[in-house]
């Protein structure tokens, strides 16, 4: 390392106009690709319980097999014959959502639940979806990660046994029950009842 | 090494140096007081979930995408200038294909945006949004009109210095940054805690763009440079 990383600075009130007026991303998985479709609600919420109608949530997440659309996802490149073979890319799959939170703090996506991708020591994590939060009032993004409620896989995720159970709650969305395929996932930026943020 | 060809090492990104990013609370700064976490960030080991992240090189990137002054029927008021630098990884290498995103107020100080109440005029001929994308160098350039200084309401009296929002994606989820670009001099900086959050002075710096003569076009436009400096990756893959 020789150079030191530019330092970073808050997105401000009027983000929307250089990156969500335009360039917003609702629609992460569109309806032909595979996997099992989820409506997903945010909800972004500061340290007095009042919703944030100025954030920006964006999203990260593998496809339905575990696989990032990415150059270093190397999965399924190869034939050694390891359990990621034939870990492929449906064409139109990006894996990117970004959306504003409106008046009440929410915004919506629609994707579908990744796989599961390797992690530490080559073990398999739980399906989660990387979650970055942007904000005027936050001089640089917050990290956290989403989990799927009742994932039996949960229990064996790396990531998760990090943190002490009491808050692993705060990383789980929460079906609806009404609404099969829809999820709930408050982010709440401090308080109580504080989301678990990562630093990566 | 046989019993390794399946296992995926990953070569670990570097941790920002102490100092050299803003913390999440800084007081001065009123809005950080409840939008910041109290609890300690978890620090996490580098997975594919972490050093992936949205890749833009097959982006097409409009015509006027990257020129701020020819979006509309006239031109802006405003000075007009040339912003151009490269994206760097903290090991010197440039970052091809890296998406870039601006936006900024009006000659005027002024965004057009509903929430900006500033009694400053909009500009018909300016809306304050662009993008492109880094060639193979890491190299960007844009044009735009330079923004005016901005009251805020943060404190009395508060007043933003010039800047231009920047939002870049590198190789991964973990080197997305959005930051503020500046201009050297700004009589602001002393008073503005967005600036001043940074506690490391020389990392403060690095923020302001510097004036060049060499790609400021004569008759034309003044030229401003401002490099990036993305995090980067350790030399050899961690065996975890």
């Amino acid at each position: 390392m020789d150079l030191v990383p530019t330092p970073s600075q808050t997105a401000g009130p009027y983000f929307h106009l250089g990156m969500t007026d335009t360039r917003s991303v609702k629609c992460i998985a569109d309806p032909q690709t595979k996997g099992e479709r989820v409506w997903l609600a945010c909800r972004v919420i500061d340290g007095d319980g009042v919703p944030v109608p100025d954030a920006m949530i964006e999203i990260w997440q593998a496809n339905a097999e575990g696989k990032y659309n990415h150059p270093d996802d190397t999965q399924g490149d190869d034939t050694t014959g390891d359990d990621t073979q034939g870990k492929t890319i449906d064409s139109p799959w990006f894996g990117f959502g970004r959306m504003p939170t409106l008046e009440d703090g929410s915004c919506e996506f629609e994707t579908i639940k990744p796989g599961r991708v390797p992690g530490p020591r080559n073990a398999l994590q739980a399906p989660h979806l990387n979650v970055a939060i942007f904000a005027r009032g936050m001089l640089k993004q917050l990290y956290t990660r989403m989990y799927f409620a009742g994932d039996p896989a949960n229990s064996e995720d790396a990531v998760l046994a990090l943190v002490p159970q009491e808050r692993r709650e705060s990383l789980l969305a929460q079906p609806v029950v009404s609404h099969p395929g829809h999820w709930r996932f408050d982010i709440h930026l401090q308080g109580e009842r504080e989301t678990v943020f990562f630093d990566v | 090494m046989g019993h390794l060809t399946n296992e995926r090492s990953l070569a670990q990104y570097h941790r920002t140096p102490p100092g050299s990013q803003p913390p999440s609370l800084y007081e001065p700064y009123r809005a950080t007081i409840r939008r910041s976490p109290t609890q300690p960030l978890t620090v996490l080991p580098h997975t594919l979930s972490e050093i992936t992240g949205p890749v833009y090189g097959h982006e097409k990137i409009g015509e006027t995408d990257n020129d701020l002054t020819r979006q509309h029927s006239g031109e802006p008021l405003g000075e007009r200038i040339i912003v151009s630098g490269r994206v760097l990884d903290d090991n010197g290498r440039p970052v091809p294909h890296a998406l870039i995103e601006v936006w900024q107020a009006n000659a005027t100080g002024r965004y057009r945006h509903k929430n900006d109440q500033h009694p400053a005029p909009l500009d018909p001929n300016f809306t304050g949004a662009g993008r492109t994308l880094t060639d193979e160098n890491g190299s960007y350039r844009f044009v735009s009109i330079k923004p005016g200084a901005y009251p805020w309401f943060n404190h009395y009296n508060a007043w933003r210095p010039a800047h231009i929002h920047f939002s870049i994606f590198g190789r991964a989820f973990l080197t997305r940054l959005v930051t503020q670009m500046y201009f050297p001099g700004d009589p602001l900086f002393a008073f503005d805690p967005v600036f001043q959050s940074i506690p490391d002075d020389k990392a403060r710096q690095r923020l302001i763009s510097k004036f060049d003569l060499e790609t400021t076009q004569p008759q034309w436009a003044l030229g401003f440079r401002f490099d990036i400096i993305l995090r980067g990756r350790d030399a050899t893959p961690f065996e975890d």
